[in-house]
């Protein structure tokens, strides 16, 4: 059974149809890159599977379960989501163990000492042991998402969704980020990404999807979509990105 | 680190040595001047025609001394009100904006008497309150009514809760929304993202204009006075009547200074460190 269905996605914005028609399945331990240029409906699709944005039309299930049904409890739905934003979104005014305890603690009743071990276990292995008690705006931002990635960690979860985590970083930093997914990767985390870094998707993805209009206009193996593409729009799409040197 | 072994150049040092010279002329040009003001504005009051009348009925020592005791008394009552009133006004801003910030069909009634209440009270000028609550609800002859004492610092807290309501709604709307798609994101729900996340950011950045509103309140606490408990500015007032010289009033003047300042002092040291803390340190 598929981690992750879309089936028949639908989100406008006022008269702007950003989702139309979507399909999309993620299976157990597979990565799957989201590509395509912006507004191109990514961010809202992961903002959608986590309900952080409500359907206008289609079904999404996760393990099997209908959780865009509006009977679910999306605090609930969520939990079991791991979220990565393109800006961190760190909180500001906690620590970076704060930051990665508070949903543990507070969503998941574990005890204090508890998290904070697992918290700092998890630290440990993504290099930032040492910025325990540092405050994010202490942090560059590459470390600041490293700890947002851990923070999504901590709640264990199913299913990671990172929205172009690396669009916000300097190019030197954008390294130590993508190394850390592709640890996620090793360790068999399920995961969709939306994501400017072809050469990433190429490398770390199991299948990579091409969204235009608000739709997956093709899918299939890295190799494939983004070496022998077979859609004129995602040969024009990618013809666009060498230009720009990004591949 | 490396500049410590770093010998200036000759350009360095007679930059330098320029920016010394421009620093000690700054300094005594700015004592020139404030003792050139300073010495006119003596001149001025003390060489106008009245000011010997005005030095006896507004600056008597004697008188002064005299009055002291009394305008203390009246004094500890402005700072017990002010001490309860701004712990109730501020409890009762947060509350009213943390209504107002409910969503959901159910709670249109709460919204909608939260609003009601912050604009009826921003809008009625305090004196008005204080009449109605000191002299209009005794006026009912209900069993156990409070001394008019409370009643005069009940007006208070709700003339000033309603301005504090709209500082902690200003706040809470000033924190950015990716901030609560990211604790939803982990989980939380919302009464929880509010606790933990919302409002620790907006307290912090509204205390500035919060502690302003409190040393606001430290003058208008003395407005129960109209009611009948004798504060400060009220103490001085009867001293001066009994001696018709107005030299109590410059004494509660000077009280309510010196009791500003340390609550002024606290205000500006949030305001210059929140400041620091958004320009990220």
């Amino acid at each position: 059974m598929p981690v992750l269905t879309c089936r028949g996605l639908r989100k406008e914005f006022g008269d702007h149809v950003v989702l139309d028609g979507l399909d999309l399945t993620v299976d157990e331990h597979r990565v799957v890159a989201l590509i395509g240029a912006s507004g191109s409906g990514k961010s809202t699709l992961l903002r959608c599977v986590n309900l952080l944005e409500e359907l206008d039309d289609g079904i999404i299930e996760l393990d099997g379960e209908e959780i865009s049904d509006p009977r679910v409890d999306a605090d609930v739905v969520r939990r079991r989501i791991g979220m990565v934003f393109q800006s961190y979104n760190l909180f500001p005014h906690l620590t970076v163990l704060d930051n990665i305890t508070l949903a543990p603690r507070r969503v998941h009743g574990r005890a204090r000492a508890d998290a904070e071990a697992h918290a700092r276990e998890l630290l440990d292995r993504v290099g930032l042991g040492d910025k325990v008690a540092a405050y994010p705006d202490r942090l560059s931002g590459g470390q600041q998402q490293r700890v947002a990635i851990v923070r999504a960690l901590a709640n264990s979860p199913r299913l990671m969704l990172l929205d172009e985590v690396t669009s916000a970083l300097d190019p030197e930093l954008v390294g130590e980020v993508l190394a850390l997914i592709r640890d996620l990767k090793a360790d068999g985390m399920t995961m969709v990404l939306a994501t400017h870094e072809m050469g990433f998707a190429r490398e770390v993805a199991d299948q990579v999807c091409f969204l235009d209009g608000g739709r997956v206009i093709e899918a299939g193996p890295p190799a494939q979509v983004l070496g022998e593409p077979t859609q004129p729009r995602t040969r024009q799409f990618l013809r666009r990105i060498i230009e720009a040197g990004r591949l | 680190m490396s500049l410590l072994h770093h010998t200036p150049s000759t350009a360095q040092r007679r930059r330098a040595a320029y920016r010394r010279r421009q620093t000690i002329r700054s300094v005594l040009v700015a004592a020139a001047s404030t003792a050139v003001l300073g010495t006119l504005l003596v001149l001025a009051v003390t060489g106008a025609p009245g000011w010997d009348r005005v030095r006896e009925s507004f600056l008597d020592p004697a008188i002064a001394r005299d009055a002291l005791p009394t305008v203390l008394t009246g004094l500890w009552l402005n700072v017990r009100l002010l001490v309860c009133c701004a712990a109730g006004a501020l409890l009762l801003g947060l509350v009213i904006a943390l209504l107002r910030t409910l969503r959901g069909p159910v709670f249109f009634p709460v919204r909608a008497l939260a609003a009601g209440y912050t604009y009826t009270f921003r809008g009625l000028p305090l004196i008005i309150v204080l009449y109605l609550l000191t002299l209009g609800v005794p006026g009912l002859r209900l069993q156990g009514m409070p001394p008019v004492l409370v009643l005069g610092g009940l007006a208070l807290v709700l003339t000033y809760g309603g301005y504090l309501a709209e500082v902690f709604r200003a706040g809470i709307e000033s924190v950015h929304p990716s901030q609560l798609a990211a604790a939803r994101s982990l989980g939380l729900t919302y009464r929880q993202t509010m606790r933990h996340v919302v409002l620790p950011q907006a307290v912090r950045r509204v205390a500035p204009p919060l502690l302003n509103d409190v040393v606001a309140l430290q003058k208008d606490v003395g407005l129960v006075s109209l009611a009948g408990p004798i504060d400060a500015v009220r103490a001085a007032q009867i001293a001066t009547a009994q001696t018709f010289n107005y030299t109590p009033y410059i004494v509660a003047g000077v009280l309510f200074v010196l009791l500003a300042i340390p609550l002024i002092a606290v205000t500006d040291w949030v305001t210059l460190r929140s400041a620091r803390r958004q320009s990220g340190g």
